[in-house]
Parts: structure tokens; C-alpha cells; sequence
């Protein structure tokens, strides 16, 4: 039983959860996808989904949005069973990664089919085109062919399309993937203020780590079908549950150390922690390291480590630098300063014993 | 990037093709369409437009073009009725029977024209295992006469050998319907119907377009059929024309009426590729 899911409650959906997946399972071929998914996702709330690819992100949504069958557990929606439902009758819309808007209508009409699919009155249907059409800002496209428009217009075309049928849940698969970086960020920008806009649950599926804490009210990290770690994005970022977690959001040192006596030690690194004695895995992100200035002594003393180690490399970034620090015996470390200008040779860091972060080696154990 | 020896070696045999195997026999078949044929049963070099105006005098042409054109858009309708679901299923629903099912369509295409001509014979005939059937189970008691040399079975027969070539048009437009339009639809809360009629129809537009013309084109060109299953009534335009060049021996006035023909099929190809054009969406 995963970390994530032994938290979430399987016999009864709190009121304020709109959708509620419960033990989720999906084959393909036999070869599991998703093994035991258990989430609950509030109204209004903004979820990303995150993983590599190969994770079962985009099963699981589709799954939400029934162009899947389950293998096994429950999807519910608002009190009423949702994966027994055909897709068309479900109150979930979907943005589609490769946008599918249909070529051989126009825009206007490609925004009013769902209107018109669930025979919503003739003269409430231009209204309601019109003003979905102005929400993404493409409303001087309305009589255009999809053909004639570019990629982030599809996108807002796709995003209106949805929209307009004022779905329960939104469910977006990786749909800024395809624009350039520039017009991703803008997007990014739009999409938060448009969802806070209308209120409605978005759950949003991505690889993209920052994407994911840009956006979202809750990540929920998928590793190989489980959930890795359900939490907010500060959360996520600061307290990682496992060696995993942190690594793929964030950049971050993994310390294999050792607890004696209020110790850990790593190498040539050692700080005060109050973990048990025995092995354990610490993350401590690039930028919780610092320069130590000169003038204070080198032993660790309080809350505060202090280590010594050759400058391998340094990249310049701006207004951070990142640097590679060889402790000793190829001991690596990275931390991210405010540009010092050039360093060479030894240095001496330091960091906040707190900021080192106790995780599990893998979600089984 | 080509050099000039190797752009005009692809060019020129094609060219010469055309030429001698397509220009070359129409311009002589349309110089014959204004000559005449003396009561000796020679051809006569004296331009003019008299097989033309033949056409348009005596009703029989007219009457068997008529018939003509209805038994082609017979076909065409019941090859698009047959062959229309036969691709959907194919393509959306046959899941791993595709394959198999795909070859089934294709394989009578293999077998000869007359052997399939001919087992019609078979069944319709008034020893035929129709007949017999039908006899057997006490519905008739007499072989019923109509089955064979009719038009009913010239329609039939040229159904049974077109609807393959109609089948395959609607078929690969099927396919490159994007499948996750299909999801949009029910996505946006379009029912697996209603799906069919308002994206899976009108994508797959250009394919019914394409296998239309096959089926009228190549049934209003056919002789062979009514040749064999059709009888007196069930005469083709093409069936008089194999006759004026044959047994009748007037060349230019069966000239008169392939090209009257060439043309209708042309006008027909051109209007029909505009229309596919029209309905194709990049």
C-alpha cells in the first residue's frame, strides 16, 4: 500500500469532495498502468497530475473522462457513481493534448457542439459561444476555419470548446506541451486566472515539474502507475516524502547518511538531526546551501552545518549561480547561491540543519 | 538537382504511353464518328453529323442510355448502402478481425469477372438454386422466370462485382478519421449516433464521393454483365455499342455514341473531383 493512497479515505467521500477515485486499477495487456490509485479532489480546486511519461497520467484521466474502462475500483462524482456512466453522459470535459478540434467546422460551431449535443436551447447558443469565445480572448475568430488558425489559438479554441458547456470537472492532458516557451508561460498565466474565474475543478496532467507548482492547489505525483505524494506545491517541494519526490520536483542533494547520537553524517558532511539512529536518506535542496562567511569558525555548531570543498564548476544563472562542490572522494554537492562572481578553489558552505529533509527511499516501505 | 538525361528518361515513356494508347485511338475514334458507311459496307471519308444527329432521332439510344443511367445509379446506391457499413465496421469496430475481414472484401476482386458473371447465372437461372429454393420450400411452384435476364439481374450482378471498389474509397477515408475527434465528440456529450452523423459522415464525405464514381462510371461502362444475366430487357448503352462495332458493322455511328458517353463521364469525374476537393479538410 502506497504512502499517498493508505491516507486518502476509501469507505466515505467527505462533502467537500467533488470527485473521489477510489482503488483505481487499468490494465493494457496485462501489463498494470495504474495499481490502486486513491484521490479525492475537491470543488473548485486547481490538481495537477504529475509524472513521467509511461506514469498512467493520461489513463487516469482518461478514465475520468470514460474514453477508459477500470479493471477494478470506483470513480465517483458528487455521490453518484461516474465510471459506470458513458463518456457522453458525463458532466467532465476534456482539453485534448493534440487540441481535436473538428476540421471541418468552424470555430463558433466547433464551440457550440456540446451545446448542441445536449440540445440546449437554439437562441441561448450564440450567447453563450460568444461570451466562452471572449473568456479566451479569440473572439474575432469566431467564422474562421480551425485550418487557418495557429497552434495556441487551437488551444484557446479547444479550452472555449470545453468550457462553454460549464463542466463539473475540466480535465486538460499536458496542453501546453505544444507551444513554445513564451506563449507556455503566458498560457500558464491565463489558464490560473481563468479557472479561478469560472471556479470549476480543473485536473491538469503534466510532466512539467514547474508547470505543476506554477499552477496547481495540490500536485499528486505518479511514479509507475502509484501515488508517489498527494500535497501542495510548497509542500511537496519542502517536505518530499521520498528520495523520488524530490528529486523529479526540484533540484536537490540525496545524503545517504548515517544518525549516531544526534548526529547524521555523510562523507565529510555532518549536521544535528533528531531522525532515529541508523541509515537514512536526507534531500537538502541547492539553494538551502550558502557561502559562509569567512570570519565565523569551521566546526558545525547549533542548528547550523558548515563543510568545506573544491569548486568543480560553476554555471552562471543569472541572478543565481549553480555550483558543483567536490567534498572530497568525488563527494558531490550542489548548491545554488546568489551570484558571487567568479570562485575557485576551496570554499566553505553552510546550511540550516532543518533545511535537510529526511525521505523515504521508495513509497513501498 | 535532376540532371536533363534523367528528367526527360521518366518523362518520355509516359508521354509516349499517352500518346499512343490514349490520344492516338481517340482521335481516330472521333475522326470515325463523322464519317458514314455506304451500303457496300465500306467506310466512307465524307465528314459529317449525321451519326450525331442519329443519336438524338431514334428513341432506342436514348430509351437504353435512360436505362443505362438508372441501372448505374441502382448500383451506386445499393454499393453504398452495402459497402458503407461493411468499411465502418471494418474501421471503427472489427477490432482484430480487421485483418481477415479486410482480405474477405478484397478476394472476390481476384476471381474473374465472367466466373462470377457466371455463377450469378447459377443461382438466378430457371434450374437455379434461387429457383430451386424456392421450390423446395413450397413457395413457388414453378421456376420464377424474371430472376435471370433482367435488369434486376444486371443490378444485382454488377452490385455484387462493384461494391468492393466502392468499399475501398469509404474505407481508407474512414481510417484517417482521427480517432479522438470520435472522443471529442463524446467528450462534448455527442451520443455514438449522433457522433456518426455530425463527424464520422461528413469526414468520410470525399471516400462516399470517390466510391460513387466508381460503382456508376464502371456500371454505365459495362457490358458484360447485361451480356450475360440481362436479356432483352436488361440491354446497356455499352451492349449497343459492342454491336455497331461488331455484328452491325457501323463503326462511326457506335464512334457517335462512345464518344457521347466519354463526354457524360468526364463532366462526371471533373464535377465529382471538385466535390471531393470541396469536401477534403487538410
Amino acid at each position: 500500500m502506497s504512502a499517498a493512497s493508505s491516507s486518502a479515505s476509501d469507505k466515505r467521500a467527505p462533502s467537500e469532495a467533488l470527485l473521489s477515485i477510489r482503488k483505481v486499477e487499468k490494465q493494457f495487456a496485462k501489463r498494470p498502468v495504474l495499481r490502486g490509485i486513491s484521490l479525492e479532489v475537491a470543488s473548485g480546486e486547481f490538481l495537477t497530475i504529475l509524472g513521467e511519461s509511461g506514469s498512467g497520467k493520461t489513463t487516469l484521466l482518461r478514465l475520468i473522462a470514460g474514453f477508459e474502462q477500470l479493471d477494478g475500483g470506483e470513480i465517483w462524482m458528487g455521490g453518484e457513481r461516474l465510471d459506470k456512466i458513458p463518456a457522453y453522459r458525463r458532466q467532465v470535459n476534456t482539453v485534448f493534448q493534440s487540441y481535436a478540434i473538428f476540421p471541418h467546422l468552424s470555430v463558433f460551431d466547433n464551440v457550440a457542439y456540446g451545446l448542441r449535443a445536449k440540445l440546449v436551447p437554439r437562441d441561448e447558443i450564440p450567447a453563450r459561444v460568444r461570451q466562452a469565445l471572449a473568456m479566451v480572448k479569440i473572439s474575432e475568430f469566431e467564422r474562421s476555419a480551425p485550418s487557418r488558425l495557429s497552434g495556441g489559438q487551437q488551444q484557446r479554441v479547444a479550452l472555449a470548446r470545453a468550457l462553454v458547456n460549464r463542466p463539473r470537472v475540466l480535465l486538460l492532458d499536458e496542453p501546453l506541451s505544444a507551444l513554445d516557451a513564451n506563449l507556455r508561460r503566458q498560457m500558464q498565466i491565463e489558464l490560473k486566472s481563468l479557472q479561478r474565474e469560472v471556479g470549476i475543478t480543473f485536473i491538469f496532467v503534466t510532466h512539467d515539474q514547474e508547470e505543476a507548482m506554477a499552477l496547481s492547489d495540490r500536485i499528486a505525483l505518479l511514479r509507475a502507475g502509484r501515488l508517489e505524494q498527494v500535497a501542495e506545491p510548497r509542500e511537496i517541494y519542502g517536505c518530499p516524502k521520498t528520495a523520488y519526490a524530490a528529486q523529479f520536483i526540484g533540484q536537490t542533494n540525496l545524503l545517504r547518511a548515517e544518525v549516531r547520537e544526534g548526529t547524521a553524517t555523510t562523507g565529510p558532511i555532518a549536521w544535528p538531526s533528531s531522525e532515529p539512529p541508523g541509515p537514512a536518506t536526507f534531500s537538502l535542496r541547492p539553494e538551502s546551501i550558502r557561502l559562509a562567511l569567512s570570519a565565523q569558525p569551521a566546526a558545525s555548531s547549533g542548528a547550523t552545518a558548515q563543510f568545506q570543498g573544491q569548486i568543480k564548476n560553476q554555471t552562471f544563472g543569472g541572478a543565481m549561480d549553480l555550483l558543483e562542490i567536490d567534498c572530497g572522494n568525488s563527494y558531490l554537492i550542489r548548491a545554488r547561491v546568489p551570484s558571487p562572481g567568479s570562485l575557485t578553489g576551496r570554499q566553505k558552505f553552510e546550511f540550516n540543519a532543518s533545511d535537510a529533509v529526511r525521505v523515504l527511499e521508495s513509497s513501498d516501505t | 538537382m535532376y540532371s536533363r538525361a534523367y528528367k526527360s528518361a521518366v518523362t518520355i515513356p509516359p508521354l509516349l504511353w499517352v500518346t499512343f494508347f490514349l490520344t492516338a485511338p481517340y482521335a481516330i475514334l472521333f475522326c470515325y464518328s463523322f464519317w458514314s458507311v455506304s451500303p457496300l459496307q465500306t467506310i466512307v471519308h465524307n465528314w459529317n453529323l449525321q451519326n450525331y444527329a442519329q443519336l438524338f432521332r431514334n428513341p432506342l439510344y436514348l430509351t437504353v442510355l435512360l436505362r443505362s443511367i438508372r441501372i448505374a445509379g441502382a448500383v451506386t446506391l445499393l454499393a453504398l448502402l452495402l459497402g458503407y457499413p461493411l468499411a465502418y465496421y471494418l474501421s471503427f469496430h472489427a477490432a482484430k478481425r480487421k485483418d481477415l475481414l479486410y482480405q474477405l472484401v478484397i478476394i472476390p476482386l481476384w476471381a474473374s469477372y465472367l466466373v462470377r458473371g457466371y455463377a450469378w447465372k447459377t443461382i438466378l437461372g430457371s434450374d437455379g438454386v434461387l429457383n430451386g429454393f424456392l421450390q423446395y420450400l413450397h413457395i413457388t411452384h414453378r421456376p420464377v422466370e424474371f430472376f435471370l435476364y433482367s435488369p434486376f439481374a444486371v443490378i444485382l450482378t454488377l452490385t455484387h462485382i462493384y461494391t468492393p471498389f466502392t468499399f475501398l474509397p469509404i474505407y481508407a477515408s474512414l481510417e484517417h478519421v482521427p480517432r479522438n475527434l470520435v472522443e471529442a465528440s463524446h467528450d462534448l456529450g455527442a451520443s455514438p449516433f449522433s457522433t456518426f452523423l455530425r463527424v464520422i459522415l461528413p469526414l468520410s464525405l470525399p471516400g462516399i464521393l470517390a466510391g460513387a464514381t466508381f460503382a456508376f462510371v464502371l456500371t454505365l461502362g459495362d457490358f458484360l454483365a447485361p451480356l450475360l444475366v440481362g436479356g432483352p430487357s436488361g440491354v446497356m448503352i455499352s451492349n449497343i455499342v459492342v454491336s455497331l462495332f461488331g455484328a452491325a458493322y457501323n463503326w462511326p455511328l457506335g464512334a457517335a455514341i462512345s464518344f457521347c458517353m466519354l463526354l457524360l463521364v468526364v463532366t462526371l469525374l471533373l464535377a465529382t473531383e471538385r466535390l471531393e476537393k470541396r469536401f477534403t479538410i487538410s
